[in-house]
């Protein structure tokens, strides 16, 4: 169904800010979370049960003197976090929150933008994320900054492979990559997470380590090596890095929570979108819930994870589903 | 990867459980935990019953203060300025907090126990001038007051200075 340009435009500035928002309080959330699986109360002083740290934050981010290592290169030390940053908002785009409704005499669709081949436009715009990572590092001319980086990429490589490779019978049992497409056949059949239990695994673990979330947190492994890649950066050029971690966890949640549990479908259709913010919701948490259990991979543990076991599982879950659909149909 | 792969899943329900426990947390600016009885904090300089003032300016504290933050001047009492019980008195007594280190050889050293470590620790300030204590404010009672846990919780003896005064 096509709708008229000003409506996606309003609605891409909408949820540009509600992401926004959502990254601001799931930083809340995981500190809360975190404290509590520790036995501590997590922020408390900021507005009540601390909700306006998120914004104590950002108001102290900005604030910062925003300083140059005297021998950065300045276009591409300052594009490096833009580059991240816009990457990480853009790809949400294409992942659909709802059904789509009548306002007034415009239909609005339930996702910015209905993209065929979505699913290739969110792995690219993540491919292209990288760079933000291995520019900050090399543009910082720091020799930490640069190993840093080095040390991201080749994580961010090898798991995209697996990331790829995992949504592949998904991809096949859809019959399509568009996810809108996705969605609509699991709210027919079944959701995929049934059938695709291995890919979705895959999927989930591959996530992690894009997102460089513990215990694959390796690209700024904050408690035994340098930050990484963002070692020279501070004040909210620091925080725009930040937030494009933050905001790839939401939207790989998301997408999740589209390719394998049926997006916002649930047991009661209006409720849509709210379906669809529980899933990610419960999947945000179940990531911090892992970042409070599980102590950091070693460099060469998280090589031979992500190529011996995760991309052979997900070579054979894309074989097999691939078998299978033909055999069937 | 793990050679126990069900107790790395066990450790997850042990996370998941503290999620319903109290946090043991102490909020420090409303709850302030009592000091051990012999906690050694803010200086006091103290006076004698007849209000006389026990220091005598021997400045014996400052030759035992290893953080060299006591500057002490002396000068002779006469009988219409009588500031202390002996010949002379400490005119200047300064205390530079900034520098102090807290080890209380400064009691230690004091023939008179005049010098004593109360129990306030809340002293920061936001200009370094102001951390240098005069004379004034050490004879005068803190402002702030420190919960102190009960002595008898602890094998503490009462100190010589405050058994025989």
């Amino acid at each position: 169904m096509r709708e008229p340009w000003w409506i996606s435009l309003i609605k891409a500035g909408v949820i540009v800010n509600l992401i926004m928002l959502a990254f601001a309080y799931t930083t809340w959330l995981e500190r809360k979370l975190l404290g509590r699986m520790q036995n501590r109360f997590g922020p408390n002083r900021a507005g009540p049960y601390g909700l306006l740290q998120p914004f104590a934050d950002l108001i102290k981010l900005v604030r910062k003197e925003s300083f140059f290592p005297v021998a950065a290169r300045h276009p591409l030390y300052i594009a490096a976090p833009i580059i991240s940053m816009f990457t990480a908002l853009a790809a949400f785009a294409v992942i659909p929150f709802g059904a789509g409704w009548q306002i007034w005499h415009y239909h609005v669709n339930g996702e910015i933008a209905n993209v065929s081949i979505a699913l290739i436009l969110i792995f690219a715009l993540g491919s292209i994320g990288v760079y933000g990572a291995i520019i900050g590092g090399w543009a910082s001319q720091s020799k930490f900054s640069l190993l840093g980086s080095m040390r991201t990429c080749a994580q961010l490589v090898s798991y995209e492979v697996s990331l790829a490779l995992s949504v592949l019978g998904v991809v096949l049992m859809g019959q399509s990559l568009n996810l809108v497409d996705i969605v609509n056949k699991q709210g027919a059949t079944i959701w995929f997470f049934i059938p695709q239990l291995a890919g979705l695994l895959v999927f989930f673990f591959a996530m992690i380590a894009e997102t460089s979330r513990p215990p694959f947190d390796l690209p700024e492994a904050d408690t035994e090596l340098v930050a990484g890649y963002h070692t020279e950066y501070g004040g909210m050029r620091w925080g725009l890095f930040q937030t494009a971690e933050y905001i790839n966890l939401i939207t790989l949640s998301a997408l999740a929570v589209t390719l394998f549990f049926a997006g916002w479908h649930g047991p009661y259709a209006p409720l849509g979108p709210l379906w669809f913010l529980l899933k990610v919701f419960i999947f945000v948490s179940v990531f911090i819930w892992i970042r409070a259990s599980v102590p950091r991979l070693r460099y060469d543990q998280l090589m031979r994870f992500g190529w011996k076991i995760l991309l052979p599982v997900a070579t054979i879950n894309a074989v097999v589903t691939a078998l299978l659909v033909v055999w069937i149909s | 990867m793990s050679p126990q792969p069900l107790d790395s899943v066990k450790g997850f329900a042990v996370t998941f459980r503290q999620l319903f426990k109290k946090p043991i947390t102490q909020q420090y600016p409303e709850y302030k935990r009592p000091v051990y009885p012999r906690f050694r904090g803010r200086h006091r300089l103290h006076r004698h019953e007849n209000g006389l003032e026990k220091c005598v300016g021997c400045s014996l504290c400052a030759a035992a203060c290893p953080a060299d933050c006591i500057r002490v001047v002396a000068e002779e009492n006469t009988p219409d300025n009588r500031v202390s019980p002996g010949e002379r008195y400490a005119r200047i007594y300064e205390i530079n907090m900034s520098r102090c280190i807290f080890c209380g050889y400064c009691e230690l050293a004091c023939p008179f126990d005049a010098i004593t470590l109360g129990n306030e620790y809340e002293i920061s300030e936001y200009s370094r001038d102001d951390l240098i204590y005069t004379k004034d404010m050490l004879l005068a009672e803190p402002i702030k007051k420190v919960p102190v846990a009960d002595r008898d919780l602890y094998d503490t003896p009462i100190p010589y200075y405050q058994d025989h005064s």
